[in-house]
């Protein structure tokens, strides 16, 4: 499996934020950078965002289907069900 | 409570099963255009959008996204948000992209409604259609922006009559244009992939950024909003060449040569961008080159390695493009600067400050050869002789910008290129330009060129106030030096009447 970075960029938002701090809790080895507005979170090789961890922080459930509402940019393959929403590369 | 279907499955029953072959027509009859690009499709089942989107939840986040971005824009027309602004110079960058872009993404949505009714596969056909209505959905948030800026500021008062007419605007209406006369999977190729999926973040995401970074609340907005979509974009781009590239061995050299067309034509279309990334924006967020290595050097590298698996090379000038990062916003801004009394928009004399940004931003090359015209020009208008230049330039034959860019070896000479086809001659700014031109002459010898119209004498006259009359721009007025113009003082005094205000509380 490729150790090139997979990115998602995410607007700067109350509905981002749980969505971040998920990420950065499940991907020990993503990097957050912060630009006005946006945050871009890169991460070597894949990347995993878990509807569960969301969910914990928001203190409801969460469809992976509203990061539609948040994400500005991706890079990698997509793979999404009802529990998760995952990139990588090959 | 009824049982929630599973995402996948859900997605099988809103795209598929909702599906039928024809039988009293042929299926070729019915969907004409998706073979006579030689492109082989054996299983169009095997074609599945990633985010699983199906239409019910698509209308329920789009809906939500409205509702966000118009309590924004609303909010921001009410309480004079233009007044946040950094400074008027910043309007040039946002003119450029509402007159330039704006229209595109009309033509988009247009051709990607074509789309979801002419190919035959049905997860295509549904990505295609929401797609069409998203592009609707940014042509018309961006012409509320326009509305807005244009009861304050100049130069926005006519846009689609100028983007059917005005020289540089050219630029990117060819580009599409281009793009929409190709057959369907070209036109995936071509703005899909390589425009929306490997480059499209250099146009919206640090610009965008930058617009927040200067207080424009509005465009960032609508730009977020419209990026938020554009991520599905983005991934439809890249699974319709994984897709195509997987039906058909054949299908991989012509998808290869679409991808080094299209990414040069991108390229070369971006270099507006690193034109208002540099030199427009008064709060910078981060330079040209800096994007181009952390979108397309970083992130096109990656995504080139993972295409690999299927005979995909990185596209054929990407090197001349990763050299051109240090050069192209200021050959850019040089044209410009030199025009701008034909343009809609304001240039100006760049501050020690700004400079001493691009010197710290570009050590290789702004010092040695862009600082010295800098403060050439600046000399020649601080002794009242702003320099324009009254001359028409030659265009580059395929991508219509003004031959300013420089010989991939030295940045100090003018990069020529011409073919003699049919008996006649035509330029190219580039080796990446005659490389498109030379497979497809019959088209590009069509290409309506704006110098060589007013030669002709289709564009109103032949001094530059009658162009610009035929243009709808207001000489004096919409354009030329920022330096003393009606949009300045407007902007000195707004602020002076500010400081007023702030002073008495
Ligand atoms: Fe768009
Ligand atoms: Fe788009
Ligand atoms: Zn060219």
């Amino acid at each position: 499996m490729s150790t090139n970075n997979v990115s998602i960029t995410l607007q700067n938002t109350e509905d981002a934020r749980p969505i971040v701090e998920a990420i950065t809790a499940d991907n020990p080895d993503a990097t957050v950078h912060h630009y006005p507005a946006m945050v871009k979170i890169d991460c070597p090789g894949h990347l995993t965002i878990s509807a569960e961890s969301v969910g914990e922080r928001l203190g409801r459930d969460w469809d992976p289907q509203e990061l539609h509402l948040s994400v500005i940019s991706l890079s990698g393959n997509i793979d999404e069900d009802d529990d998760h929403f995952d990139l990588s590369w090959n | 409570m009824a049982k929630k279907i599973p995402l996948k499955r859900k997605y099988e029953m809103m795209t598929r099963g909702l599906a039928w072959d024809t039988t009293y027509q042929d299926m070729d009859d019915v969907y004409p255009y998706d073979k006579f690009e030689g492109i082989k499709i054996h299983d169009w089942d095997a074609w599945e959008d990633p985010f699983r989107l199906t239409q019910d939840a698509y209308w329920k986040y789009q809906a939500e996204k409205e509702r966000k971005l118009y309590a924004v824009i609303d909010s921001f027309a009410q309480n004079n948000g233009q007044l946040g602004l950094s400074d008027a110079r910043y309007l040039g960058a946002l003119k450029l992209f509402l007159t330039g872009v704006s229209p595109l993404e009309y033509q988009a949505h247009r051709h990607f409604a074509h789309l979801a009714r002419n190919i035959r596969g049905t997860g295509a056909q549904v990505a295609a259609q929401m797609q069409s209505i998203d592009e609707l959905r940014h042509a018309q948030t961006q012409i509320h922006a326009i509305s807005h800026y244009n009861k304050y500021f100049d130069g926005l008062h006519d846009f689609t009559h100028m983007h059917d007419r005005v020289w540089y605007l050219s630029v990117p209406k060819s580009f599409f244009d281009d793009a929409v006369s190709a057959g369907p999977f070209e036109f995936f190729t071509a703005i899909s992939f390589s425009f929306e999926y490997v480059l499209t973040n250099l146009l919206f995401v640090p610009f965008m950024s930058g617009a927040a970074y200067n207080g424009d609340l509005a465009t960032v907005t609508f730009g977020f909003s419209a990026q938020s979509d554009e991520s599905r974009h983005m991934t439809l781009g890249l699974e319709v060449i994984k897709f195509l590239l997987e039906q058909d061995e054949a299908n991989v050299p012509i998808i290869q040569h679409w991808i080094d067309k299209w990414f040069w034509r991108g390229h070369r279309l971006l270099s507006l961008v690193g034109m208002m990334m540099d030199y427009m924006l008064p709060k910078k967020i981060m330079s040209w080159k800096d994007a181009w290595e952390m979108y397309f050097e970083e992130q096109g590298g990656a995504l080139f390695e993972d295409l690999a698996r299927y005979g995909i090379r990185p596209p054929m000038h990407a090197e001349q493009a990763n050299n051109e990062k240090h050069r192209i916003s200021h050959e850019v801004w040089a044209i410009f600067y030199q025009y701008t009394h034909a343009a809609g928009f304001h240039t100006w004399d760049i501050d020690d400050e700004h400079k001493a940004w691009l010197s710290a931003e570009y050590p290789d090359t702004f010092d040695k050869y862009y600082r010295p015209r800098l403060d050439l020009w600046k000399q020649m208008a601080a002794d009242g002789n702003r320099y324009y230049n009254m001359a028409l330039p030659q265009l580059c034959q395929v991508c219509q910008i003004p031959m300013g860019f420089t010989e991939p070896d030295d940045p100090t000479t003018i990069c020529f290129r011409s073919r003699e086809y049919q008996g006649d001659r035509y330029h190219f700014c580039s080796d990446g330009c005659q490389y498109i031109f030379d497979h497809e002459p019959e088209k590009y010898i069509q290409a309506w060129l704006p110098v060589h119209q007013i030669f002709q004498g289709n564009c109103g006259g032949a001094e530059i106030p009658d162009v610009l009359n035929w243009y709808h721009l207001n000489l004096g007025v919409d354009n030329m030096a920022y330096e003393g113009s009606a949009e300045e003082k407007i902007w000195n005094d707004w602020m002076a009447t500010r400081r007023v205000g702030a002073a008495r509380t």
